[in-house]
């Protein structure tokens, strides 16, 4: 194991934690990112539109930090532009038809208790974990 | 604009900054986090740890303070119990893409904003996969868990 950190990642964590509980207090809808990412291109009228505020307001974000400090989107995975998409296409299926990602089933659904929602968290997180065994030799 | 967009704006900005302090959107980080076999950091269990905990306090709270939310008119929570061949295949996939790429949705999304050419494909695919997934992948497994 390599060394880690704990209180940068707790504060964010509870950011996270806060802002899709603000997210159910005010609309009354589940902050997940696939999903709402998915309704924005697929849905119509109302239904996009919030949508597509939210998304504007994640990326509003990632501008602002970008303005802070670069190093908040440092990237020496290794990477490159093949696998990236390959994991993009991965990622959009599966979220989809597993109705939801870390967002939605990993938070907001382990939060309220969800059986359908650990039980996606613990294979994602499993099927994540199995992955990098496989490639991160690849990539050293 | 409505309220209501504002507020979702306000949220997703907030859970951006969240994402981006917390080391989610550092995509070695990400995989740190998976490669257990390996080098192993455990920084994003507490991101995980925090973001669960805080929410499932908040989220009771407002479930017993509030019979409506404040700018919607009903509470839309999934009432599904059931584990089905869709919900565990798909977080597979998910699993096998969040673990090649270090990138799952919101960091994906929030790292548009940095200008990152491989959040920018990651993205444009992830787009592309969902549509697959709506128009090829969901009705063949429907098909199926119907005939079964």
């Amino acid at each position: 194991m390599t060394e880690f950190e704990v209180a940068m990642p707790l504060a964010g964590g509870i950011l996270i934690g806060i802002a899709a509980a603000m997210m159910l207090l005010f609309s009354g809808k589940i902050a997940g990112i696939s999903g709402i990412f998915g309704g924005m291109l697929f849905q119509q009228g109302e239904e996009r539109t919030w949508r597509s505020a939210f998304v504007a307001g994640l990326i509003a974000g990632g501008v602002l930090l970008y303005s802070i400090n670069t190093e908040y989107f440092e990237n020496s995975s290794g990477r490159g532009l093949v696998a990236v998409t390959i994991a993009g296409l991965l990622v959009g299926i599966g979220t989809r038809v597993g109705g939801g990602c870390t967002s939605g089933h990993g938070v907001c659904g382990i939060g309220r208790l969800s059986a359908r929602s650990l039980a996606a968290t613990v294979t994602f997180m499993v099927a994540g974990m199995a992955m990098v065994a496989l490639v991160q030799p690849l990539y050293h | 604009m409505a309220k209501s967009n504002i507020a979702a704006f306000l949220c997703g900005l907030l859970f951006s900054i969240g994402l981006g302090i917390s080391g989610m959107t550092q995509p070695q980080k990400v995989i740190g986090f998976l490669d257990v076999f390996g080098e192993w950091d455990l920084s994003l269990a507490f991101v995980m740890g925090g973001a669960v905990i805080s929410y499932f306090l908040l989220q009771l709270w407002i479930q017993r303070r509030f019979s409506t939310p404040m700018l919607g008119e009903t509470f839309q929570i999934p009432s599904r119990k059931d584990l089905d061949r869709s919900l565990i295949f798909g977080a597979v996939l998910f699993g096998v893409g969040w673990g090649l790429g270090g990138y799952c949705p919101g960091p994906a999304i929030t790292s548009l904003g940095s200008g990152s050419v491989n959040a920018v494909l990651f993205v444009v695919a992830m787009g592309m996969g969902m549509l697959l997934a709506d128009r090829v992948i969901s009705p063949i497994l429907t098909h199926q868990a119907l005939k079964s």
